[in-house]
């Protein structure tokens, strides 16, 4: 029988983990379940749905830091930042449209456990780099309490780092605490239209390489230029983007510098305040890959300079079109569903040259039951991960195998 | 503060370990002598002294794996260091443990421009990774007052900060990847040149993890370009209160300095005698804010803290005019250490961190505390980030002093966690706030921690002693009561 148990308070979660434990059976924890479908599919007869864990617990904007109950909507918390002209730096990125749900419904605690990040990682870092403490029920059935409330967190392992990207797997959250930062006052994109993919990682390197502090560089070849759906940028002419954040003055005199910065790659131009929202939330939300949902969509992680070298490597050999965020660190990847072993040996192949790992974000359950959707680790690293995971759950009660086999 | 009792039979066997070692690690690189030991003997925190058994200096990454190959399989314990300057006596030694010092891992391994990175042995210094890549303009952003003696390894065990944390982040911020070796001799690299390590976060738990869990072998860190202007602005206060009030208006103002240092009376007299910087010494609180940035947008944020300071009652302001006079404003904060230590023989120097709102409570607090005590007092403090670094002025030469000093900074500390912080900032926990720790955290949390452990260091042999003030086996840790159970609630919604 599958059971569908939905907690009303920390307390009663706590029960229920404990029932799980006795009963040495598997829970898959569900906060609004937008990213269910990330992940290696896993057997688990019972579903923890913690959505009812919602709500603030309190928001310091001076102190900059806001703790909530772990399934709070992300949106609810971000309106509230609003208006106090704050933000979550990390930008989290929304993939329920990608993974074919609804945007606008995935919880804090589902962010923090899959580590999101958005284009202005390559500024401010990940989830994880944001993410301060919580309060979370362990795989022994104990509440437990880690890290603090203040920046400087850490006092014995930072634990909440651990927690961060495990995607449910170590520990349920029941409450986290993150840090918020000062929304910028304004926002400006600087583009450079019509330049391959090497000229413009480089191009983006100059950028990130300059003291005119990046807040984001992407870079969307001609193909899918008009699946970002901004109106400025047309289509069929790639768009180079390098995002300029802050007070009005310090955009202006950024935005000359990188115009005579560029001189020598093409001519400049400018998206103001709203298209540049727009440009940077369908970066971040893999808006290009939306559409046509047959198709596996791949997340890569590489060092920067490698990013056009990584995807004209795939491309050469698989049916595949790419676009590229964090000065190319990370490479979206869009290939045809018919490829052979979801193209995994071909994409680990390019990226294992320089360094870095492939994450299979949306694909049928069939073929990522199959495929190895996280990278595969040396054996050294996937020996502790496993007593990693013996350690914080035993009984393997938490979302198990959803990362790697017996994990 | 009690170690653990060293072990009989591993002392009787000093010998034969030390020929062991020397198998391994051929020439100089064991040393055994109690005067060439001597300078092992104690870091930063040096109320604490033990001479080790053995120090061992390897200079490879597979001569430390056998070396902790050889350690885990007969049971001795392991120390590593780096360059000694922890503050809570992370690197002290332990009478039957070796001391693995990593000095000799001091190359400049790969300097990646177009990736922005820097890969290095773990010796090599903090600041020897910006030197390297100054004349390119660049440097690595977190910057310890001690950056240059500290070694990056140690930068890492205790996730180090300095005054550019609040804009620029810890090292953990800046950690892109690690080689690393565990208790068992296993070699795992984590992270690499990309932005995010794959799988379990394993990069940001050894982050600040006071040598326990594995040493580390080669770190690449992230770099950044030097900004184009930094100028400072130094604000004088009338109470603490109005200073406190000062940084929480221009955070308020969406202002994220790129350094925010306050220091009260005690500290700006004792600066001030020794480096002459100007501070005025009228004011109860003075403030450093330094922007640094694009030329026009420190131009604008300076006129906007400047007007912030004044309304909230700044009874001095002075913007720096040049580069000569923003270092003129730091010497003293950087020299705060060394002058409280002129007029004092001795001094702990604490660090915790509290919500910064608050400090004027936590401040009066510590003045009552001094008079109790009778003991002097002086505070530095990253006022950003609420990084209090109380210094407490004692004499070792008086009997019962090191004994009051050590009180005080405990109740200090104490009261760090009651109003919503906690025990450290970035020196770590290491023995001198180890039996604190249970006054952040219950035993279930820290039981929660010590498991991480487990998947690293069964037997801990590394660095045992440290951070927990209970030692417990990895199988009592291990062991679960499992009661049968019902399914909870009945009358929960399920379907
Ligand atoms: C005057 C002074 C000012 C300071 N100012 C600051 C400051 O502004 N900010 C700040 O954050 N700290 C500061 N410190 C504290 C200290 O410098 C830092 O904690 C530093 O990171 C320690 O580095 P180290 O190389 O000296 O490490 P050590 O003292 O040798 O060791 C510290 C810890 O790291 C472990 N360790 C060292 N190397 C390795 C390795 N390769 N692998 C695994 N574990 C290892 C050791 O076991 C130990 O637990 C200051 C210290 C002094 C004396």
């Amino acid at each position: 029988m599958t059971t569908h148990l939905k907690p009303a308070d920390a307390a009663q979660a706590l029960e229920a983990v404990r029932w799980a434990i006795s009963e040495e059976t598997p829970l898959e924890l569900v906060g609004h379940g937008t990213k269910r479908t990330l992940g290696r599919p896993f057997q688990a007869t019972h579903t923890l749905d913690v959505s009812d864990l919602s709500g603030l617990k309190f928001y310091e904007p001076a102190e900059l830091v806001l703790s909530a109950q772990a399934a709070t909507p992300l949106a609810e918390l971000e309106a509230l930042l609003d208006e106090n002209r704050q933000q979550f730096a990390f930008e989290p990125p929304d993939f329920g449209p990608l993974l074919g749900g609804e945007a606008g419904k995935q919880t804090i605690g589902g962010v923090v456990s899959c580590n999101l990040a958005g284009p202005r990682r390559v500024k401010a870092g990940a989830a994880r780099d944001h993410f301060l403490g919580c309060k979370a029920v362990s795989g022994r059935g104990e509440a437990f309490k880690a890290g603090g409330r203040v920046v400087k967190n850490v006092t014995g392992y930072d634990l909440p780092k651990l927690l961060a990207g495990s995607y449910g797997t170590l520990a349920l959250l029941t409450e986290v605490t993150l840090k918020v930062l000062p929304a910028p006052e304004n926002t400006r994109t600087v583009l450079i239209r019509g330049l391959d993919d090497a000229t413009a990682i480089r191009v983006m390197a100059l950028a990130l390489q300059s003291p005119y502090e990046v807040a984001a560089a992407a870079h969307i070849p001609a193909a899918l230029a008009g699946g970002v759906g901004v109106e400025e940028l047309g289509s069929g002419v790639a768009a180079t983007a390098i995002r300029l954040e802050g007070f009005g003055p310090s955009i202006e005199y950024r935005a000359g510098k990188f115009r005579d910065l560029f001189r020598g790659f093409g001519s400049v131009e400018f998206l103001e305040l709203e298209p540049s929202l727009a440009f940077w939330a369908a970066v971040r939300d893999v808006k290009p890959f939306v559409a046509n949902p047959e198709r596996l969509v791949w997340r890569l992680s590489v060092p920067p300079a490698d990013g056009a070298r990584v995807a004209a490597d795939i491309a050469s050999r698989l049916p595949a079109e790419a676009y590229f965020d964090w000065g190319g660190g990370l490479i979206w990847l869009a290939v045809d569903p018919t490829v052979e072993r979801a193209g995994q040996d071909v994409i680990r192949e390019a990226v294992g040259l320089g360094g870095g790992h492939a994450t299979l974000i949306r694909a049928p359950d069939t073929v990522r039951a199959s495929a190895d959707v996280f990278h595969p680790q040396a054996a050294t690293l996937a020996a502790l991960s496993a007593r990693v995971k013996e350690s914080q759950d035993p009984k393997r009660i938490f979302n198990p195998g959803r990362m790697y086999a017996g994990v | 503060m009690k170690m653990p009792t060293p072990d009989a039979s591993v002392l009787a066997r000093r010998v034969e370990i030390a020929n062991a070692l020397r198998a391994i690690v051929p020439g100089e690189g064991v040393i055994v002598e109690q005067d060439e030991m001597r300078v092992y003997e104690t870091d930063a925190l040096t109320a604490y002294r033990q001479l080790p058994m053995i120090v061992v200096l390897p200079k490879t990454t597979e001569q430390v794996s056998q070396v902790l190959k050889y350690c885990n399989e007969i049971g001795i314990k392991v120390v590593p260091r780096g360059a000694g300057t922890s503050l809570s006596g992370g690197a002290l030694p332990l009478a039957d443990g070796i001391i693995l010092g990593l000095g000799k891992f001091n190359k400049i391994m790969d300097i990646d421009y177009g990736n922005r990175t820097v890969t290095v042995q773990p010796g090599v210094t903090n600041l020897g990774i910006t030197n390297a890549v100054a004349h390119e303009g660049f440097y690595y952003a977190p910057d310890p007052s001690s950056q240059i003696a500290c070694t990056i390894g140690g930068n890492i065990a205790e996730n180090s900060g300095g005054v550019h944390c609040l804009k620029y982040g810890l090292t953990t911020n800046n950690v892109l990847g690690i080689e690393m070796v565990l208790m068992n001799g296993d070699v795992v690299r984590l992270g690499g040149k990309h932005l995010d390590s794959d799988g379990y976060d394993l990069l940001g738990i050894m982050t600040g993890s006071e040598g326990l869990l594995g040493v580390v072998t080669e770190v690449t860190v992230r770099i950044l370009k030097k900004p184009e202007t930094l100028r400072a602005v130094l604000i004088g206060f009338p109470s603490s209160e109005t200073g406190g009030d000062c940084v929480a208006a221009i955070i308020a103002a969406g202002i994220i300095p790129g350094g925010m240092e306050m220091m009260d009376k005690p500290a700006i007299h004792a600066a001030e005698e020794f480096v002459h910087a100007g501070y005025p010494l009228d004011v109860e609180a003075i403030l450093i804010v330094e922007l640094d940035g694009p030329e026009a947008e420190v131009d604008h944020l300076i006129g906007e803290v400047e007007t912030i300071a004044r309304k909230c009652g700044a009874v001095s302001i002075r913007v720096s005019s040049s580069e000569d006079e923003r270092m003129v404003f730091w010497a003293g904060r950087k020299a705060a250490f060394p002058a409280v230590g002129r007029i004092s023989p001795d001094y702990l120097c604490m660090d915790g961190t509290i919500p910064r709102k608050e400090l004027p409570l936590v401040l009066n607090r510590m003045a009552e505390m001094s008079e109790r005590h009778g003991l002097r007092v002086a505070n530095v403090f990253h006022a950003g980030d609420g990084n209090l670094h109380p210094l407490i002025l004692y004499d070792a030469n008086k009997p019962g002093e090191l004994q009051a000093a050590e009180d005080f900074g405990a109740d200090i500390l104490k009261l760090c966690v009651e109003v919503g912080g906690v025990l450290t900032g970035e020196h770590g926990v290491g023995v001198e706030k180890r039996d604190l720790m249970i006054h952040q955290f219950t035993e279930t949390d820290m039981n929660q921690q010590q498991r991480v452990k487990c998947a690293f260091d069964p037997d801990g042999l590394l660095n045992p002693g440290k951070v927990f003030p209970q030692l417990h086996r990895c199988a009592e840790l291990g062991r679960m009561h499992i009661h049968r159970g019902q399914l909870p609630f009945p009358d929960l919604p399920r379907f």
